[in-house]
């Protein structure tokens, strides 16, 4: 990568600050919820943290602002991730993501572009998500506007088929106003067995070489650590100034932050107890303890 | 009344001319395809208008997704396929990220039906009707004939939402002039009568005017009503001509389940009971023929139709 994307000791703090932040939002609006996703959006809390409070051209008092960057968010499953960025960023209060899952709430299970205008689209039915992102890429230049689309995949998202029939048609039209970035947390729901077989937690994950996979469709790749900023920045920097549609992956761990969630595939999604939520708090506070330090 | 003339129209033909029709009078309008341009007669706009024709390749869940996409851009994508495909193969993407959101895209549903050029029953669609109307959001237009195709395709064109429009694939007689007044959600009365009511959509609405020419030689005077709009429906206008003659036949080319039949038999169960008999495919798949085969063997014929509705007299 050549570029370097500038950031200061002060911000980065913050910008870590913030991940933190959005990892104790989650928990509680998940706890409070009594259902929901966990280990997803904590495994993209860096990304969605980097690309809401440093990449994004948008714009919270008009969301659907012509000229915005586009995101969406393929697995769409991880929407309480997005939705505590999307309120720390200010599109709408905190308070709000007390709705979350409840009747009438903008805050649906999965992201729903018809109840809350600060999301570009629809998504929750697994690898959906980079076919409207080429459909917004491709509107860019048809339209004469100069704006990014950036699109949140994973892996698990990716075992569907669409997902390589959007990479193709990106190729074809050399859409290098669109990144992907591949949440590469390396489990999904239920996952793959690894030698000792299904009876244990570990889980092989579902792609082991994306990066040729993606090469071999004409996309250009770098691959970084999903939870270090400067990488995610960097590399956000670089896949703007590409001549093909570029594909960040992100190593990540599913659950991060949380120990007793980390590379547990059973905390996908799971109610969490008074006990849970004690636990986790008290790991955000210890490690926002460090950052002040 | 509406005659059936001497003059024939494709209605993929059609489909293909009002593209750029539309493309001309409206800067948002671009079409989409999936790989059967030259099937559908959208590669005119390949041809003529060729900056405004994306090729998507043989690949349709995609497809529906780019369209999405660009809904949400301001631009109105037409997506060129058959229904088969379109119905079918992307139906989840439709689902989620066309219909859910109410997104603005229009989906040209080519060769539907039986008739579709001896390619058999995987490219044949005989259930695009009962699966679109059940879906939410989606508007579900069936013209009888050219003339009806492009005031279809204009209606859809002005209309916020995703359109679903069923087209078939083979030239057949022209019933309708240009002074057609077609809006969504309307039906037609194209032949007063007052013994039976016929009910038909799409170009099966050809075929029904044949069967009362075939009733009348018999003394029998039947009304027609001809209902491009599956959805929304005119649930006036057929209430209104069971109540008239108190007997219904329907017709469609398409299953007898959750079609045309299926939603007169809905509306009428529930609004004006009346006594009902469908003609349609009888809840099987079709096979590869002429169009006359298929047409005496799945029993949609002129003929068919009268027979029907001479039993419930």
């Amino acid at each position: 990568m050549s570029t370097e994307h500038q950031l200061t000791n002060e911000r980065h703090i913050e910008l870590r600050r913030l991940a933190i932040e959005l990892r104790r939002l989650v928990v509680q609006s998940v706890h409070h919820a009594g259902a929901g996703h966990l280990g997803g959006p904590m495994s993209a809390a860096e990304i969605l943290t980097a690309l809401y409070f440093e990449i994004l051209n948008i714009h919270t008092d008009e969301p659907q602002h012509p000229d915005r960057d586009r995101f969406v968010m393929s697995k769409g499953h991880s929407s309480i991730g997005l939705y505590a960025v999307l309120a720390l960023r200010g599109y709408f209060p905190i308070q709000e993501l007390r709705t979350f899952d409840e009747i009438n709430s903008r805050l649906q299970g999965h992201p729903d572009m018809s109840v809350l205008d600060a999301l570009d689209m629809s998504t929750g039915s697994l690898g959906q998500g980079l076919s409207p992102g080429v459909g917004m890429a491709l509107a860019a230049r048809l339209n004469g506007r100069n704006y990014h689309t950036w699109v949140l995949i994973g892996d698990g998202d990716s075992q569907e088929g669409q997902i390589w029939e959007a990479a193709f048609i990106a190729e074809r039209y050399q859409l290098n106003n669109l990144t992907a970035i591949l949440d590469w947390n390396g489990l999904q729901q239920y996952g793959w067995a690894t030698d000792e077989g299904y009876s244990v937690i570990p889980r092989k994950p579902a792609q082991e070489n994306p990066k040729d996979k993606w090469e071999a469709f004409g996309w250009t790749t770098v691959e970084i650590d999903g939870h270090d900023f400067h990488q995610i920045l960097d590399a956000c920097t670089w896949a703007k100034n590409q001549s093909d549609p570029s594909l960040i992956i992100a190593r990540t761990v599913k659950g991060k932050g949380i120990s007793y969630m980390e590379n547990d595939f059973s905390w996908h999604s799971k109610p969490v107890t008074d006990d849970d939520l004690k636990v986790a708090q008290e790991e955000l506070a210890a490690q926002e303890a460090v950052l002040k330090t | 009344m509406m005659t059936v003339s001497d003059q024939v129209l494709a209605q993929r033909d059609v489909f293909g001319d009002t593209l750029i029709e539309l493309i001309d009078a409206n800067p948002a309008v671009y079409v989409l395809d999936g790989d059967l341009a030259n099937s559908t007669k959208a590669d005119v706009v390949s041809r003529d208008r060729p900056d405004r024709f994306l090729e998507m390749g043989i690949a349709e869940q995609n497809m529906m997704g780019v369209a999405a996409g660009m809904a949400t851009c301001g631009i109105v994508p037409w997506l060129s396929s058959f229904a088969c495909f379109l119905v079918n193969r992307d139906l989840d993407q439709l689902r989620v990220v066309v219909a859910q959101p109410n997104l603005n895209v229009k989906i040209g549903a080519a060769y539907s039906g039986l008739l579709t050029g001896k390619t058999g029953k995987t490219h044949q669609e005989v259930s695009d009707i009962a699966i679109m109307r059940a879906m939410p959001n989606v508007t579900v237009l069936a013209p009888a004939d050219g003339v009806e195709v492009r005031l279809c395709m204009l209606a859809a064109t002005a209309w916020d939402g995703p359109v679903y429009v069923r087209l078939t694939r083979d030239p057949e007689p022209v019933i309708f002039d240009e002074s057609h007044n077609f809006q969504i959600g309307k039906s037609y009365i194209v032949r007063e009568g007052t013994d039976i009511t016929l009910m038909a959509t799409g170009s099966q609405t050809i075929r029904v005017l044949q069967a009362a020419e075939l009733l009348s030689n018999e003394g029998v005077s039947a009304h027609v009503l001809h209902v491009p709009s599956i959805k929304p429906i005119d649930t006036e206008g057929i209430v209104a001509a069971a109540v008239k003659t108190g007997k219904v036949v329907t017709a469609e080319d398409h299953s007898v389940i959750g079609g045309l039949g299926g939603a007169v038999a809905e509306l009428l169960g529930e609004y004006h009971p009346t006594p009902i008999k469908r003609v349609g495919i009888a809840d099987c798949f079709g096979e590869s023929a002429a169009n006359e085969d298929l047409l005496e063997k799945y029993g949609l014929t002129p003929r068919h139709v009268a027979e029907k509705a001479i039993k419930m007299l």
